[in-house]
């Protein structure tokens, strides 16, 4: 993401320009901006006008409008993100108050005013606009029949592609039909490897599955490239990485992210290390629970007596609408940053950040056991 | 406002309205009346009316009541000799369904009248009211009928008239399946299915190809012929195992992938075999065939270190014994194979026995249903016949197998049957291969496939190689269907009776027992949902409440966390629907197993669909 111009006063007021530039930035631009918000940015207009005689025109008019932020809507496959409110400031074709939605593309300029910007705002923001570029991670995730074609990039995964195939099975006398369906099966998800990867960009294709799945489609791969002439395969064929999986589904990522192999190649580690975090987690609830806290009231509690060490929070809490309840994520944040723990804000788009969202989307690594509450005092909302 | 549109200067893409209205129903955009609701949909939470009060009569069954008429007029003399002649009604119905299917479409929509009070109805006993029958002194074993159905059903035999004109796919069947079944329990050897288990290279399928050779399953020129192609890849010693190992990806790497089925017999048994794979990655697979089986032949490798490898608690002895043991599994034979790397060594042996003992004991085994046996399957030793100078007296690897009591099969039971196969055979219609896992079926039946909650008719039976007329509970079958496209069926969908289908769902409530894991679950725990042939990603929603494991009683409830070792009361969300029942209605069809990261998390029995 690109800063054009930064303008925050000392109670941390102020508005940010920026251009997204990257399907990453569209994800950070989903989670910098929260309800109540003013965005101005260019749009696209659709305006009515009535002649004397009662006949009306449409036209459409380029204009920049500010709306106050009401309901964003984010489109991970696209890439686009829309935001509905109303506007804000004078404008010759729109009326104030009117209602207005303005779709958000790569490289279109925006500036985002906030009444607070907060720690995780700001820390978002620079995180976002850190030149040092990471390249991107394709994950193949296979089984026999099935395939999932992901992107992993620092802080999102995107399905691509999933492909799933009825392979019979094997029977007595004739594997044909199976061998059949299995070249069939490869030959999809080779074509979706074509279509989705952009070889320029992504940095290593991770192949993976149990058993030998993994083996067979880069023979076919490779066979196929010779075979079609698909120049592209061949020049990246040392960009294909082969690593093993306990399954063909999204959720052996986590798997293939914490494997050694993987993680030299994966420059920027963070979803390697929510992977880690996660797990130091589990651990920790096995050989000390008392040690390991979660849900929000737990949390907060161990705060209090600053025992927290390492805290984990999704960014979904973050985009909570509910501004008092974001508010005290971000006291809870800064807090324990305060008291010398280390934070890990996890994507909800990874695979790890999704766990974790399920696990009430919070949780502690503690310094020291503090005794575990009365299970009479637990309400459902916290602890579920 | 505006008289006339400018259509000159029409923005189209404005017009348009966003979505594609194309891909939608129209039902998704209307709203139906709740009288309408009330009348034609089926409610959900309302489990006093079953599916079947909804549908038509079926095809077939019209079609039947034709069938008088058209029988007097070919003047087939069919009547008396019914009993004795399955075969010729269920020739007779088979090509009808395809005719008549048009009607299928508009079946579940067109005659609705229902009352709560019909749902005791049982499968096979519901019928249309014919006014011929009407009059027949029948017996009527549910009471309570659908209005403007009436049972007449069970019509005894005696009734020929009755029996041949009135009948309909079902009634056909309750006379005659389970009286053949019973003929066919006088008659023939009981079926058992037996899975294979073990380490991966203990020898499971070498063990069990030499012994289907020495059987005479497999013929001298066959066996010729591996033995030659094994040596060309260097591979010699794999011969036997390629008789069931059988695509090329699996003789090249020497390891079987997937479940191999045959048939062979025993003294006293017919035995539907499935060799799993051993490999730890092949589990999945491994489940698919333990979930069809009733007893196993676990494999253990006698070599020094290979048992203990085996054996650790990495090894795949001990997960596959327990995961069978969680998939019903009680007998078990334990071959301790490779007995000839060891010269035949009575204290190894006694040493695996000793340790075995009490691993399975404690697995759940009762220590009368395990039997062990030294074999060499390379040698083969002890398979078939017994040793004759040797300190082991006890019975042959053929002979322990055959000693394997049949578990009862819930014949009587609504008919399920679960896909594991899906594929193209010769001709026209859709083979699925499964086991019957309750009921019968025939020729001719009209089913149910849930989840795509489709009918299709059953055009032919093949249990083992031969076509046969009916199946039942336990058999193993593949079932050509007709009148549905491939699409419509998965892998894990259950082919059932239109009268009491099997439920979908994908949340369920379950008690499950967790196994020796390394990290506690807790609440958003991604597992693995292994269900019969299939595997779908699942979360664990919920922690209930932990229980203990031998009374069942809550220790604790909404705990933070669940140990290994333990047994809770869980919420499980799948990520699709699948078509599940309560392990208190199937055995069979209630359990499922946990697993995730590659190693078995826990096993579990379905108590409440949600």
């Amino acid at each position: 993401m690109r800063l054009e111009g930064r303008c925050l006063d000392k109670s941390g007021s102020g508005n940010v320009s920026l251009i997204p530039e990257e399907d990453e930035d569209m994800w950070h631009v989903y989670n910098l901006v929260t309800v109540g918000d003013k965005l101005k940015s260019t749009t696209i207009r659709k305006v009515t006008s009535e002649s004397s005689t009662g006949s009306s025109t449409s036209e459409r008019v380029r204009t920049t409008l500010t709306i106050s932020v009401e309901s964003i809507e984010y489109d991970t496959i696209a890439c686009q993100i829309r935001f509905k409110g109303r506007n804000v400031q004078e404008n010759p074709f729109v009326k104030m108050g009117a209602y207005h939605t303005i779709d958000l593309q790569l490289n279109q300029k925006f500036s985002l005013s906030k009444e607070k910007w907060d720690s995780v705002a700001l820390d978002r923001l620079d995180v976002a606009c850190d030149p040092s570029r990471t390249a991107d991670i394709a994950a193949l995730i296979m089984q026999e029949g099935l395939a999932q074609l992901c992107i992993v990039t620092s802080a999102m995964t995107i399905t691509r592609a999933r492909i799933e195939q009825q392979i019979p099975r094997k029977r007595r006398g004739s594997c044909t039909n199976h061998d059949k369906a299995l070249e069939r099966f490869y030959g999809t998800v080779l074509q979706a490897v074509l279509r989705h990867i952009r070889f320029d960009v992504v940095k290593c294709i991770l192949i993976a599955s149990p058993g030998f799945v993994k083996d067979q489609f880069l023979e076919y791969l490779l066979a196929e490239a010779i075979k079609q002439d698909i120049k592209v395969l061949l020049e990246n064929k040392s960009k294909f990485l082969l690593v093993h999986s306990s399954s063909g589904h999204k959720q052996s990522l986590k798997e293939i992210l914490a494997d050694p192999a993987v993680a030299v190649k994966l420059a920027d580690t963070k979803a390697a290390n929510e992977v880690k975090a996660l797990d130091s987690f589990y651990v920790m609830l096995q050989n000390e629970p008392n040690r390991a806290f979660y849900g929000f009231k737990d949390v907060e509690r161990a705060n209090e007596s600053n025992a927290i060490e390492m805290l984990l929070i999704t960014d979904e809490l973050f985009r909570s609408s509910d501004v008092a309840l974001r508010q005290r994520y971000v006291a809870l944040v800064d807090s324990v940053k305060d008291t010398g723990g280390s934070v890990r804000i996890f994507s909800s788009l990874h695979v790890s950040g999704e766990q974790l969202g399920l696990l009430t989307g919070i949780a502690a690594i503690l310094r020291f056991p503090l005794p575990e509450r009365n299970e009479d005092s637990s309400d459902d909302s916290d602890s579920n | 406002m505006a008289r006339h549109r400018n259509v000159r200067r029409l923005d189209f893409d404005e017009e348009r309205d966003f979505g594609d209205i194309y891909g939608r129903s129209f039902e998704d955009e209307v709203a139906i009346s709740p009288a309408t609701a009330s009348q034609f949909m089926y409610p959900h939470g309302n489990t006093g009316i079953a599916l079947s009060s909804y549908m038509k009569p079926h095809p077939l069954e019209t079609q039947s009541e034709k069938l008088p008429s058209s029988a007097g007029a070919s003047g087939a003399p069919t009547q008396p000799n019914q009993p004795s002649q399955p075969a010729l009604p269920s020739q007779y119905l088979r090509s009808e369904p395809s005719i008549k299917k048009p009607d299928k479409a508009t079946a579940p929509v067109e005659t609705v009248t229902i009352k709560q009070s019909q749902s005791n109805t049982k499968m096979g006993f519901i019928t249309h009211h014919r006014s011929n029958i009407d009059s027949s002194p029948a017996r009527s074993p549910s009471p309570s009928v659908l209005p403007g159905r009436s049972t007449p059903t069970t019509t005894p035999i005696r009734q020929p008239q009755l029996t041949r004109s009135s009948l309909k796919g079902k009634q056909l069947h309750l006379i005659d399946v389970l009286s053949e079944y019973k003929k066919r329990q006088e008659s023939e050897k009981p079926t058992i299915n037996l899975v294979v288990i073990g380490h991966v290279d203990a020898g499971k399928s070498t063990l069990m190809g030499h012994l289907l050779f020495l059987l005479g399953h497999v013929s001298k020129r066959t066996m010729h012929k591996y033995e030659t192609d094994s040596q060309k890849l260097g591979k010699a010693s794999f011969l036997y195992a390629w008789i069931l190992d059988e695509t090329g990806e699996e003789r090249n790497r020497g390891i079987t992938m997937d479940i191999a089925q045959q048939q062979f017999e025993t003294e006293h048994l017919k035995i539907h075999l499935l060799d799993a794979p051993g490999h730890r990655d092949f589990i999945p697979n491994m489940i698919t065939g333990a979930a069809q089986a009733d007893v196993a032949v676990l494999v253990v490798d006698a070599t020094i270190g290979s048992f203990e490898s085996g054996f650790e608690s990495g090894g795949q002895t001990r997960e596959h014994a327990l995961l069978v043991r969680s998939l019903g599994v009680t007998q078990l034979v334990v071959a301790i194979n490779k007995m000839d790397t060891v010269s035949w060594s009575r204290e190894r042996f006694d040493e695996i026995v000793t340790k075995l003992k009490s691993f399975l004991k404690q697995g759940g085994y009762k220590e009368g249903d395990i039997t062990y046996v030294p074999c060499s399957g390379m040698t083969g030793d002890n398979l078939t016949s017994t040793l004759t100078d040797s300190w082991y007296k006890g019975p042959s690897l053929a002979q322990s197998i055959d000693r394997f009591r049949p578990p009862p099969r819930p014949v009587e039971k609504p008919f399920r049957c679960c896909i594991a196969d899906i594929f193209k055979g010769q001709g026209a219609g859709i083979c699925v291969a499964g086991k019957i896992e309750s009921g019968y079926v025939q020729s001719g039946e009209t089913v149910l496939v849930v989840p795509a909650n489709e009918l299709t008719s059953v055009k032919t039976i093949f249990g083992g190689d031969d076509i046969s007329a009916w199946a039942v509970a336990g058999d193993q079958v593949v079932l050509t269907l007709i009148g549905i496209d491939q699409t419509k069926l998965a892998l894990g969908s259950v082919l059932c009776s239109p009268e009491a289908p099997v439920s979908i769902t994908s949340l369920v409530r379950a008690r499950i027992i967790i196994f020796n894991i390394e990290l506690p679950i807790t609440a958003g725990y991604p597992v693995i949902f292994h269900y019969q042939s299939v595997s779908e990603p699942a979360v664990i929603k919920k922690l209930l409440s932990q229980v203990s494991k031998t009374s069942g009683d809550v220790i604790r409830k909404k705990p933070r966390c669940l140990t290994k070792n333990s047994s809770a009361i869980v919420e499980i969300e799948i990520s699709r629907p699948l078509s599940l029942e309560l392990y208190s209605d199937c055995k069979d069809l209630g359990r499922f197993m946990l697993r995730y990261a590659g190693n078995t998390v826990a096993a579990g029995l379905i108590i409440k669909i949600l």
